[in-house]
């Protein structure tokens, strides 16, 4: 029994703190462009090696 | 396609090669370099931002190659494509006019850029949208954890759990469930106290009172160690409803206000000649009445006005629907949304910004949707009666406990609480949206696009089609008559020469002798005609006049003739030959208007183009019912006609002629190739060459009505079964929850069988 003392504080503090990043991707607008964001990870940038002698460093 | 993806605006390519939305000229966008500055704004610092919607952007793909042309420029912050809204946001920092030049970087793609200024837009219907987001995400997290806790209560009645364990519970739930219930009912109060406040009750009315009562009973029962609380019920019930609202306001969403689609419409920035000479860059609205402008080639008209030096040919299919371009010289008005066709034009300003036909034929829609907005959907005229029966019987409930059994008050406030919380609608919140999400999604797959949330309703219960004609019963491109034989070496001649102009009926040409030798040296005189030098002689196609065949009742100068367009050609050493263009029909038009027949619909056509053209595709379709040469009030007032007459009309069709009727019918439908002010006004959009659609979406309609009523029955059969076990009082916490539960599970299932393929 004094285990639920501590046990669902924590529980619910885990739940809050999941509620409270989906609120923080809300509002830094991370849902504004769904559609674009689906599609973006298929974007393919390949970089052509400009400054080669960089990686020697 | 996902439900996302409203933009069926943008249109593919036609099948003669041309953007469609911009009639039978190509857009040439070099004519607004200079204009995009005018939008820039400055950021401080020596950064400046613009924004602009793209058109022609459909995919992943040509996100990546827009955003891809910035990646390597120089001092430019950020360029990012918005795939949902068809948005450029660019930062860069240096001189304004940048603008400029990061632009036509991106229209040398082929994309069309137009800037416009945010802050003008409203994003209203984003704000709200999230704020339902906000509370679902609350009410959501809230509803799980006092759910976990719920279930160790109930379990704990058939066990030996003490009350001072059973208390605990009951204060953490206490402690998640009244700010939740705070922060995620807003939406419901709010609705709740407008309505109350001006005496009418709505469906908000009766959740707001059963969840505000449960959540306050319920903490009062925890202060005092009782063993039933209601929380779970509560917030439960609040999550439902809000899932219900969210879906709901999502199919709302789709109709976008006629102001941002009236932006794209508008040209973006006219050039203004003042009197030393020198031309500046201005806002069409910023333009002042008795102002020069010049408008470029291919340029869109961005004020009305009266032509001062030029002759040109205006597309003017915008405003009177037709396909074939009007020459218009000195002394003849433009109107704003129109393009320029063939030659540049000097134009004085007469009407600007409010005052253009545009905006007067916006304001005509406006008027109509705001009357459109008064139609109360099935679902709030349900709960019109409903609200008032639900807080009868909880009065009834609470007096009846105390008078006739005799009961402490407590016991009876926790039996009338009951009964509201099981009477509140939260299936029936679920019924109308549910169903009509998923009749969005099997229109979709069908191509096409539902924009309004009553539209479903609406159309399962029309007797009476309006339908235009240029661009919806025929595709909008004129098409050659059949040539005798004899002709035919001359058609494959003028094709020669006809490959060379950009007007429709040359292009209709050309397109019926695609295997003609095409010739260079072709001179067009716009508005007259082509003519070639050969070592014969010259040949000339084109007008009556232009070729000098005798006049009979036309106009010089003008293609059109009583009996319909026609081109002349004449060569050396031949009989001038004439070539008749009729209108192409849409494939099953015949079989659309048939079928509607059968269904008893009336069917009448309404077209703003010549009276003659109209009765033969009158006579084609064998309907009775028509009128050639109706403006676009006169449309409207057609549609009030028929609807005071007590028929419920839809309307389809296309051109801007067309957009206010759409806006007054009872529901309209518009083809994707409309201009992009009508699809806004219309109810619903269809994509491709085929009438069908129209047939499909009114099957929906009525399968959709049908589903919405079962819905309706087994919500109330839910309520019907509950509400005596409530007011006998033996509704516990634990039947609550399962019953609202389980009465929304069987809904959204029961809505889920639109989506199923029928045998037929």
């Amino acid at each position: 029994m004094s285990a639920l003392l501590y046990l669902i504080p924590i529980a619910l503090f885990l739940g809050l703190a999941g509620l409270v990043a989906f609120l923080w991707a809300l509002r830094s607008g991370q849902f504004e462009d769904l559609d674009g964001a689906a599609e973006r990870i298929l974007f393919d940038d390949d970089d052509e090696p400009e400054h080669p002698s960089k990686d020697q460093r | 396609m996902t439900p996302n993806d409203v933009d069926l605006a943008v249109k593919a390519p036609s099948a003669n090669g041309q953007s469609s939305d911009t009639g039978p000229f190509a857009l040439d966008d070099t004519a607004l370099s200079g204009g995009y500055t005018a939008y820039v704004r400055d950021l401080g610092d020596g950064r400046h931002a613009l924004d602009c919607m793209v058109e022609g952007v459909h995919c992943g793909g040509c996100v990546n190659r827009i955003e891809r042309v910035f990646q390597r420029t120089e001092n430019v912050e950020k360029a990012r494509v918005n795939l949902s809204t068809r948005r450029l946001a660019l930062v860069w920092s240096g001189a304004a006019d940048r603008a400029d030049a990061l632009c036509s970087a991106v229209t040398a793609l082929g994309y069309r850029l137009v800037p416009f200024d945010p802050s003008r837009l409203s994003d209203e219907d984003r704000r709200e949208e999230k704020e339902l987001l906000r509370a679902m995400a609350v009410a959501g997290f809230a509803a799980a954890n006092v759910m976990l806790l719920s279930v160790s209560v109930w379990a704990g009645y058939f066990g030996d759990m003490g009350p001072a364990t059973r208390s605990l519970l009951h204060w953490f739930s206490a402690l998640v469930a009244c700010p939740a219930i705070i922060y995620a009912g807003r939406p419901f109060f709010r609705s709740a106290w407008t309505a109350l406040r001006h005496r009418r009750t709505n469906m908000d009315v009766p959740i707001s009172l059963g969840v505000i009562l449960a959540g306050a009973m319920s903490l009062h029962e925890t202060i005092v160690g009782g063993i039933h609380t209601y929380f779970d019920s509560a917030v439960t019930l609040l999550f439902f409803l809000l899932v219900g609202r969210f879906l709901d306001r999502r199919a709302r969403g789709r109709a976008r206000s006629a102001g941002t689609r009236l932006l794209a419409l508008r040209a973006s920035s006219v050039t203004v000649l003042r009197d030393d000479g020198t031309r500046v860059f201005r806002r069409p609205e910023d333009v002042a009445t008795g102002e020069r402008l010049l408008v470029g080639t291919g340029e869109r008209v961005g004020v009305d006005g009266t032509i001062l030096n030029g002759t040109t040919e205006i597309d003017t299919s915008l405003i009177t629907g037709e396909a074939i371009p009007k020459v218009s010289g000195p002394g003849d008005p433009v109107f704003a949304g129109t393009i320029n066709g063939t030659a540049p034009i000097t134009i004085e300003a007469t009407g600007t910004g409010d005052d253009t036909l545009l905006a007067e034929i916006a304001r005509l829609m406006e008027a109509a949707e705001q009357r459109r907005s008064r139609y109360v959907e099935l679902a709030d005229r349900v709960a019109r009666h409903y609200a008032p029966v639900v807080h009868g019987l909880a009065l009834a409930t609470l007096i009846g406990w105390i008078a006739i059994m005799s009961a402490p008050w407590q016991t009876a406030l926790l039996h009338a609480v009951a009964v509201l919380i099981i009477t509140c609608p939260c299936a029936l919140g679920l019924a109308v949206p549910v169903v009509q999400v998923v009749a969005s999604d099997r229109l979709i797959r069908r191509g096409v696009l539902l924009k309004s949330a009553s539209a479903l309703e609406r159309l399962a219960q029309i007797d009476h089609v309006v339908f235009d004609k240029t661009g919806t019963l025929t595709d909008g491109t004129p098409e050659l008559s059949p040539v005798p034989a004899e002709h035919r070496v001359a058609l494959d001649i003028a094709a020669g020469l006809a490959a060379s102009s950009k007007h429709p009926l040359a292009r209709a040409l050309a397109r019926a002798a695609p295997d003609a030798v095409v010739v260079d040296g072709v001179e067009e005189t716009p508005g007259m005609g082509l003519k070639l030098d050969t070592d014969d002689g010259e040949v000339r196609l084109g007008s009556r006049a232009w070729c000098g065949v005798a006049a009979m009742t036309s106009t010089p100068g003008n293609a059109n003739s009583p009996s319909g367009p026609e081109l002349w050609f004449t060569s050396p050493g031949r009989e001038p030959v004439r070539f008749a263009f009729r209108e192409r029909l849409r494939p099953d038009a015949e079989e659309v208007v048939q079928r509607l027949r059968d269904r008893n619909i009336g069917i009448e056509i309404l077209s703003g183009d010549r009276a003659d053209s109209v009765a033969r595709i009158a006579r084609t379709l064998s309907i009775s019912d028509w009128r050639g040469e109706v403006t676009p009030s006169e449309k409207c007032a057609r549609l009030e006609e028929l609807s005071r007459s007590g028929r419920r009309v839809l309307m389809i069709g296309d051109g801007l002629n067309d957009a206010a009727a759409l806006a007054a019918a009872h529901v309209s439908i518009s083809p994707s190739t409309a201009a992009d002010i009508s699809q806004t006004a219309a109810d619903a959009v269809f994509q491709g060459a085929s009438l069908s659609p129209v047939i499909e979406t009114l099957a929906v309609a009525d399968r959709a009505a049908t589903l919405v009523r079962q819905n309706f029955m087994l919500a109330f059969g839910y309520n019907v079964f509950t509400i005596p076990l409530a007011v006998a009082g033996l509704v516990t916490p634990l039947i609550a929850a399962l019953a609202m539960s389980g009465s929304s599970i069987v809904v959204v299932c029961n809505a889920l069988r639109l989506s199923r393929r029928k045998r037929s």
